[in-house]
């Protein structure tokens, strides 16, 4: 047995010995560096503008497509770019795409039929560009329930967004940051080429970051 | 025994339909049924057929035989009512022969169906195949084959007229739900499925309310169908009380998948059309549905499908730099170095540009009521963010969206 599973923690809880299945997202930095999105879980992709939240999204979605597994994608401010999407490798008729008009209510009650009705491969829910103000009146508690609505079920709720949302509800939390642009070309007629971008995983903590790039479609 | 009436009459199956429930149209003008059971009631097969040729008057055939196509035959060739007639004699072109068979007969110096019986069946089967070996059967009258039984059309339209006019949705959606349980159980009896569902409210103004669901898959569970029926009430409910209902559903061949013990779960067709008619309700019907790219060079090449997913074929997977809109794009304050930006200000956005790349000019639809004409560059800001600025004719500068 392993003694983790029986002993508690100094704080008084057991550490969660779950052993997860992941999707992995398909870019191998990352991959090695995660192990992939947790099934069954809430992850967050967190970051600013540019950061890389929508390709690594795009990844996780062209993932679990090309499982053959039905996605959905929650567009609280109607952002989403099939174009970019389908690039990516995303499978665009096994996605459905819920478009909420900037409306942050829509987007979570949505969210909440989705996982209730189960069969999804990963649902994204896009928070991006909600507003702090918004964001920070989203009861807590939807994560719960969304966290228990997935439990124990293959599918990944994944979060994106500026700041943490789920908090102590997620079990993944990755941070990306821009680290690079590469321009080519002469001055005066440039091309937009490629980014180079950073995830740092926040939760689980891990003491490294990883990089990969992701090139402007053509 | 097989019974077989042959005439012009127009009420041949209903004739049929006296003797036996299981009868078969084998033409306009021919029907044939077993009377197996026929004896405890009638007598023997000449009493039966007796009673028949009573029952269709005189101006049609009967005939009684052991086997159905022997009672056809019968039917066809001899007049008044006949019980197992002896067939032997019958001309060769009383069978359904081809042309060339009934030249071959003719040289072979075969006139009578005793003389075709007589041949050897290995030699016919040599020379004609199949179809002459059945022909050999029908003379014989050795051929035993089911009855393609007559089925009468399964209508799937109701009516309900209410002897009180009807003003809330709950007590309307009981005498929908009593309307779907037996048409879902034809449906369920006929192996069939309804893959759209409509809903006819007549209303005391003496206008009609008429409600179409097509449905993205078949489907025949009530409870199912009521649900949808009732999210769309709800959402375009009628302007009077009712008066009268009547419920259609087309049917249409189940959907058959053939599923993996190693493919993913996905979620069930109905469930996962009750769970888009919920969002539908919610977000509006038309943000809803898959994307789908469209062959155009327009900055917006996609629309939304009304349609559920469904698994295809993977795609190759790349790590492509994604794009996120703004929609509506925001109207920006952009000041020019030369003919670049080189400052950029909007709601929420300002800063120096650092790097861009453009202009790329497209243009198009100029034929169209909404042509489009801009100048488009990449640009990244001192914010630390990379946006797609466009350039409007009427010299108007909008921010489209962010790579991100």
């Amino acid at each position: 047995m392993n003694p983790a599973a029986t002993l508690t923690t100094t704080l008084g809880f057991r550490p969660d010995s779950k052993i997860r299945e992941a999707l992995p997202t398909g870019l191998p930095a990352l991959d090695t560096l995660i192990e992939g999105f947790p099934r069954g879980a809430i992850s967050e992709i967190l970051g600013p503008e540019s950061s890389g939240r929508t390709t690594l999204v795009h990844s996780l979605l062209a993932a679990s497509t090309s499982k053959l597994e039905i996605c959905a994608y929650i567009d609280t401010d109607d952002s989403f770019d099939p174009v970019s999407a389908a690039a990516a490798g995303v499978a665009l008729s096994q996605l459905a795409w819920i478009r909420c008009s900037h409306n942050a209510g829509h987007a979570l009650k949505a969210a909440d039929y989705l996982l209730h009705a189960g069969g999804f491969g990963v649902v994204v829910l896009d928070l991006c560009q909600v507003t702090p103000r918004v964001a920070n009146r989203i009861p807590i508690s939807y994560w719960y329930r969304f966290r228990l609505a997935i439990e124990n079920t293959p599918t990944i709720l994944a979060l994106a967004g500026k700041q943490s949302q789920a908090k102590s509800c997620a079990a993944l939390m990755l941070e990306l940051e821009r680290k690079k642009t590469h321009w080519t070309g002469a001055p005066g007629f440039t091309l937009l080429r490629e980014v180079e971008l950073e995830a740092a995983s926040r939760k689980p903590i891990r003491s490294h970051a990883a990089h990969f790039q992701a090139r402007a479609i053509g | 025994m097989f019974a077989c009436i042959h005439g012009q009459e127009a009420s041949l199956s209903k004739i049929a339909a006296d003797f036996s429930p299981w009868f078969e149209q084998t033409a306009p003008d021919t029907i044939v049924f077993p009377i197996d059971g026929l004896q405890r009631l009638h007598g023997s097969p000449h009493q039966i057929a007796d009673a028949i040729a009573k029952r269709a008057g005189q101006h049609v055939r009967v005939a009684i035989a052991e086997t159905a196509d022997a009672a056809i035959l019968a039917a066809h060739n001899l007049s008044g009512v006949t019980v197992a007639p002896d067939l032997t004699d019958l001309e060769i072109s009383a069978l359904p022969l081809t042309e060339e068979m009934a030249q071959v007969f003719d040289s072979w110096g075969i006139y009578t169906l005793q003389q075709l019986a007589d041949l050897p069946e290995s030699g016919i089967a040599e020379r004609f195949g199949p179809a002459g070996v059945h022909l050999q059967q029908l003379a014989r009258g050795a051929t035993y084959r089911p009855l393609r039984v007559f089925q009468p059309e399964t209508t799937y339209e109701d009516r309900i007229e209410l002897d009180h006019p009807i003003t809330l949705l709950e007590p309307l959606l009981f005498l929908i739900a009593r309307l779907l349980n037996d048409q879902c159980t034809r449906l369920l009896s006929n192996a069939l499925a309804a893959n759209e569902v409509t809903v006819r409210l007549e209303l005391e103004d003496r206008t009609e309310h008429v409600r179409t669901l097509r449905l993205p898959v078949p489907m025949r569970e009530s409870k199912s169908l009521l649900k949808l029926l009732q999210m769309d009430l709800e959402a375009h409910p009628p302007q009077a009380p009712i008066t009268a209902l009547s419920l259609a559903l087309k049917p249409v061949n189940p959907r058959t998948v053939q599923t993996g013990i190693f493919l993913p779960v996905t979620p069930a067709p109905d469930k996962l059309e009750l769970t888009l008619a919920r969002i539908r309700g919610i977000v509006g019907e038309s943000n809803v549905g898959i994307p789908e790219l469209l062959n155009t060079h327009h900055p917006h090449p996609y629309r939304l499908v009304n349609a559920q997913p469904q698994v295809t074929s993977p795609q190759p997977q790349t790590t492509s730099h994604a794009f996120r809109y703004f929609r509506p794009p925001l109207p920006a304050t952009v000041s020019l170095d030369g003919n670049s930006p080189a400052r950029i200000t909007a709601s929420g956005i300002h800063g120096k540009v650092l790097n861009s790349a453009g202009p790329w000019r497209t243009s198009g639809d100029w034929w169209t009521a909404t042509p489009w004409n801009r100048d488009e560059w990449d640009v990244a800001l001192t914010n630390g963010a990379l946006y797609r600025v466009y350039r409007e004719p009427t010299d108007r500068w909008f921010i489209e969206g962010c790579y991100d």
